[in-house]
């Protein structure tokens, strides 16, 4: 379990990195966190000709509010910000509590202290929290290389297993997520075997309510049963117009654990039990969403 | 009393064979056969051989007469009718290769980066063949064959039978009969295993660290390997973490080539397992299928058990039978069973080697009788814990003889037991009545489904053939403890030093003690079957009280008192009334080893003895385990509310120690129970070879033991103590079988079979509905 020879590169600067990876090519990989990378590297996985290490590339760790001159700004987040960071931020719990409800699922603490929200993102696991979640918080994310920089919103940014719309060179930077609307409330739900693992089945869910408490926009993402992060469209209309109600919730878990999903089976679930954990799922966190959205008027 | 040993371990100061780094030394490699059952054509090593920084690359054509099959480490016990088919494993693949991760080439370089680089380089060809995976289909006609010169893919078949089976069907009220799998997993010590060697070309002496729990038989076997005199040969197991059974398996190819490679390269070799060649390499436990039979009478009195099984042995069988016999044996439980028919075929896989892992096959039979009791309760409508009761072994039938064969060739006899009241105060520690009567009716009126399971275990502890120790009192007052047995954690060096200290009338803290290094003592077998605290135990223990003898005698001399009316106290011996005088230990032991004068005749230098143990059978502990759980019967997740262990290991020297020992035997039984499976397909690719995918419980799924410990003291050895090392993982797998099943009794569950997870849980209740 020892990665196979590479050329180690460390910049200190955002622009040094981007030179190096566009010098390499195809053959250099970044690394963040190495908590996905390294461990692919010691199977021989992953047999990269170069890293180039971000580590010492400050500018791309901070969590900001932008005001965007309408009050609620986007809360801007530097690709190497490490995941610890962004479960104690306190503009994050404010801003993006679905964010913030997440993070805890991630792996474990010694995990967060080095993985980077950047890292996840660009990795694209199936089974990872991060890319579910800024799926269902529509964010958009930031991509430069030596010869530019181009935004992408998350629904165009995940195109398949641990592949993203970012090109060789270039380089995820910063991930925005734009403020909840009013009567907006959001729930976090993953059912893992041990605390800490990736998820058997993992829900976010987003849902904007009426005055009259009615439905009006709602985004319920999955992780772990498909390629990717996966949007539950069918439960969403099930759930456009309507007031909570028991029949609501189970109608809404009917049709994104049957129409929604065509989860995989493995050593750990069945597509059976996946299907039966989506419904589950989603029905407990949208009665939670629900619930937390009568609670949020503004 | 704390644990001696933990302030090292903790601060990293304690030597581990990884630690072990010395000038020139080169690092090792395997390239590990990828098929589960494949004709090896040719293995080509000649560009490995040129790459910069690699020294050597050994297959088994370079080892000539080195290559071997290692021994029978465990011939059977001689059961009428037995057949048993030996085939033991290689140093390198020949011809052939029988299981995923058998080693093919043995790369040896300045680095293990560059002798993993160097696995890349070498070209193997090989025909595959159909994989002998399912225990089943593996003795079908017609199936391909792990060993070809056998007929089949029979490894062994033994009978074993006790009363009149027959008869006891025919009287019985009702016959429950069911189908049972139980399957084991892998031992996933923290450290893995491990061997540096280093030959001293100018003392002509090779010292060998390795991380085996049977140094003192690793030393003999190697002398007689390589051609070298015992003496010329040290064999150090410092400290090990973790060992569980799979460590003194014996050879590994690994043992037995870096040693070799040391010596003809002359430069110190090391190989360290990584975690990976750990899930191929190391010896597992696996799977049995019981199709097994109750006959019962209609107060729930158990007439008798029969019992077909089979076994997988995984491609090799060097420790012959311990574990099926190990599972037929413990299957009669702490109950009076007068017939029993007991029948077993231990099958050859394109698996890793099976080997005892903590519990060694115990749990296997422990889940069988277990589980009819539960069923035979449930169809005769008497409550689970009654049913155990009323069958239980009395007091006054110990020595109990069940008439079979043991691992040891002994007679499976009980020695001591007091098994009621165990019962009963399991029932009381987790309030039983209380629960089945009261609580749980009220949380299953509220929705909720919650459960409780008890269940009942013996362990055969504590076997021969024997250990010895030595005991010296230095000049200093100070004590040094030799004993042949290798430590794991388990806490050896307070509890040896304990023992002595009680007996020599010192401090513990004062008692220095060396184990696992051949060196220092060089007799013995090694740590296993739960029998570090009672056979070594028991050799501290002669070892003491020999000096103790000779402190008395010349004591009695020098203080011109009797040695009835002294007393070794405080590191001291005085005349009984005068504490303050008489002489310190280290005093008498200048004395004893005189510069000027002569020892007399008849006498030894100094206070020194050596003494050897072993019982003439195992001591057999026992115990009850209770459980109370809930489970989300729409997501299939259990929860732990409660685990009570109440346990008899005969005489508690350490009671923290023997806690500790509960504990982590309860967490393996958890992992077993719910968290770990070793997932092979049917080509015979294990699909979970890391700890991403093989889980072990972590400490927030380990619920809080609540333990209570009873004392019934072995008659078999001085100490009293009987062994507990394996027992915690012994009844768990049943315990959680009939916990979640009460928690599911709507939804008409029947679980038969170890480990679950959430998704079979799932499985089984779309079944029964
Ligand atoms: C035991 C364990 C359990 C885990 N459990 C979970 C879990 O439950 N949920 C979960 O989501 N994750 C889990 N992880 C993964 C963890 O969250 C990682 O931190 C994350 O997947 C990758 O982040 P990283 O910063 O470590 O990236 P790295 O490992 O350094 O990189 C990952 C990949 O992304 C690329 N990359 C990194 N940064 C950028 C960038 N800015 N632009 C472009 N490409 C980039 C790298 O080249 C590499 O290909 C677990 C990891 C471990 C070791």
């Amino acid at each position: 379990m020892k990665p196979a020879p590479f050329d180690y590169f460390t910049p200190a600067t955002l622009d040094e990195a981007l030179a190096l990876l566009a010098e390499h090519g195809a053959d250099a990989k970044p690394l963040a966190g190495g908590q996905s990378l390294i461990p692919a590297m010691n199977f021989r996985l992953a047999r990269p000709a170069a890293l180039v290490d971000l580590n010492r590339v400050g500018e791309l760790s901070y969590i900001r509010s932008e005001r965007d001159g309408r009050g609620g700004g986007a809360t801007a987040i530097g690709a190497m910000t490490r995941q610890r960071a962004v479960e104690r931020s306190e503009l994050v719990a404010r801003a993006a509590p679905l964010l913030a409800e997440a993070m805890p699922s991630i792996a474990h603490p010694q995990i967060r202290n080095r993985g980077t929200v950047g890292g996840s993102i660009a990795h694209a696991d199936p089974s990872a929290e991060l890319p579910a979640v800024m799926l269902a918080l529509e964010a958009r994310f930031r991509a430069r290389s030596a010869t530019g920089e181009r935004s992408v919103p998350a629904s165009e940014f995940f195109k398949g297993l641990l592949e993203t719309a970012l090109q060789p060179g270039e380089l995820l930077v910063e991930i925005a997520v734009p403020p909840l609307l009013p009567r907006s409330g959001t729930a976090f739900l993953e059912l893992a075997r041990r605390h800490g693992d990736y998820a058997l089945v993992g829900v976010a869910a987003v849902v904007t309510l009426d005055a009259r408490g009615r439905c009006t926009a709602a985004r319920i993402t999955f992780l772990s049963v498909g390629d990717g992060p996966v949007l539950a469209t069918e439960a969403g209309k099930t759930l456009a117009g309507q007031a909570l109600s028991e029949e609501l919730l189970r109608a809404a878990a009917d049709a994104a654990a049957t129409r929604d999903v065509d989860p995989p089976s493995d050593i750990h679930a069945s597509a059976a039990y996946r299907r039966q954990l989506v419904a589950v799922l989603t029905r407990r966190a949208l009665a939670r969403a629900f619930e937390r959205a009568e609670g949020n008027p503004s | 009393m704390r644990r001696s040993e933990d302030a090292r371990l903790l601060t990293g100061r304690a030597l581990f064979v990884d630690d072990v780094r010395l000038d020139g030394m080169l690092h090792v490699a395997f390239l590990r056969s990828q098929h589960a059952h494949a004709r090896l054509t040719s293995v080509d090593a000649s560009a490995a051989r040129g790459r910069p920084g690699v020294v050597a690359v050994y297959t088994a054509a370079d080892l000539g007469d080195y290559w071997r099959p290692g021994p029978l480490l465990v011939p059977p016990p001689p059961i009428a009718g037995l057949v048993f088919n030996p085939c033991t494993q290689v140093p390198l693949a020949k011809d052939k290769v029988r299981h995923v991760g058998e080693a093919v080439a043995m790369v040896v370089a300045e680095s293990r980066y560059l002798a993993e680089d160097a696995l890349d380089d070498i070209v193997v060809e090989a025909e595959p063949l159909p994989a002998v995976v399912d225990l089943e289909a593996a003795l079908a006609p017609g199936t391909p064959r792990v060993h070809e010169h056998l007929p089949s893919n029979l490894a062994a078949h033994a009978v074993q039978r006790k009363g009149d089976y027959a008869r006891a069907k025919a009287r019985a009220h009702a016959i429950i009969k069911r189908r049972f799998r139980y399957d084991r997993g892998a031992s996933a010590a923290i450290e893995n295993r491990a061997v540096a060697a280093h030959w001293d070309q100018r003392a002509e002496e090779l010292t060998v660290w390795d991380t085996t729990q049977a140094p003192i038989p690793i030393r003999n076997g190697l002398a007689q390997l390589l051609g070298l005199l015992e003496s010329q040969v040290r064999v150090v197991a410092p400290y090990v973490g973790g060992g569980f059974g799979p460590k003194i398996m014996m050879f590994y190819p690994e043992e037995v080539l870096v040693p070799w490679a040391a010596m003809r390269l002359g430069r110190p070799v090391k190989w360290t397992e990584d975690r990976q060649e750990n899930f191929f390499a190391t010896t597992q436990e696996r799977g049995q299928i019981h199709d097994a039979e109750l006959a019962v009478a209609k107060d729930g009195t158990v007439l008798g058990v029969k019992d077909v099984f089979l076994h997988d042995t995984g491609a090799y069988d060097p420790y012959g039978l311990t574990v099926p016999i190990n599972s037929q044996c413990t299957l009669l439980g702490p109950y009076d069973i007068p017939s029993y028919e007991s029948e077993f075929t231990a099958v050859f896989t394109n698996k890793t080697i099976v080997t005892p892992v903590r519990g060694a096959g115990r749990q296997h039979g422990v889940f069988v009788i277990e589980r009819l009791l539960d069923f035979a309760a449930r169809e005769l409508g008497i409550d689970r814990a009654e049913i155990r009761r009323r069958n239980l072994l009395r007091p006054d039938q110990f020595p109990f003889n069940n008439d079979i064969l043991f691992q040891d060739s002994a007679p499976l006899t009980y020695d001591s037991g007091d098994y009621e009241p165990a019962l009963d105060a399991a029932l009381k520690a987790i309030d039983y009545g209380r629960f089945v009567r009261e609580e749980q009716p009220r949380l299953r009126a509220a929705g909720r489904h919650v459960g409780i399971g008890v269940v009942c275990y013996v362990e055969g502890t504590g076997i021969g053939p024997y250990e010895g120790a030595r005991v010296t009192v230095e000049p200093s007052g100070r004590v040094r403890l030799a004993t042949g047995v290798g430590t794991q954690g388990q806490g050896h060096f307070t509890v040896f030093a304990q023992i002595v200290a009680e007996v020599l009338g010192v401090d513990a803290g004062e008692v220095h003690v060396v184990t696992g290094d051949t060196r220092e003592f060089h007799w013995g077998t090694g740590t296993f079957a739960s029998r570090g605290a009672v056979v070594a135990g028991s050799a501290c223990h002669a070892a003491a009280v020999a000096v103790r003898a000779k402190v008395l005698d010349l004591a009695s001399r020098e203080l011109e008192a009797a040695a009835a009316d002294l007393v070794l106290d405080g590191g001291r011996v005085h005349v009984r009334g005068d504490p303050g005088g008489g002489l310190a230990l280290g005093a008498l032991a200048l004395k004893a080893n005189p510069l000027r004068g002569a020892v007399r005749p008849g006498t030894e230098p100094g206070l020194e003895a050596t003494a050897y143990f072993g019982p003439d059978r195992g001591s057999t502990a026992n115990g009850v385990h209770a459980m109370v759980v809930e489970v989300d019967p729409e997501t299939a997740q259990v929860e732990i509310k409660r685990y009570v262990v109440v346990h008899d290991c005969g005489r508690v020297i350490n009671p923290m120690i023997v806690e500790g020992q509960i504990h982590g035997g309860v967490a393996h039984g958890i992992g077993n129970a719910f968290y770990e499976q070793l997932v092979y397909d049917e080509e015979g690719q294990l699909l979970n070879a890391s700890f991403m995918d093989y889980l072990l419980p972590t400490a927030t799924d380990v619920p809080n033991v609540e333990t209570t410990h009873r004392e019934t003291p072995s008659p078999l050895n001085p100490v009293g103590a009987k062994g507990v090392g394996e027992a915690g993982a012994i009844p768990t797998g049943a315990l959680f079988a009939q916990a979640v099943e009460d928690a599911l009794a709507d939804t008409g569950v029947e679980i038969r079979e170890i480990p679950l997870s959430p998704n079979r849980l799932f499985e089984l209740m779309q079944e029964a509905r």
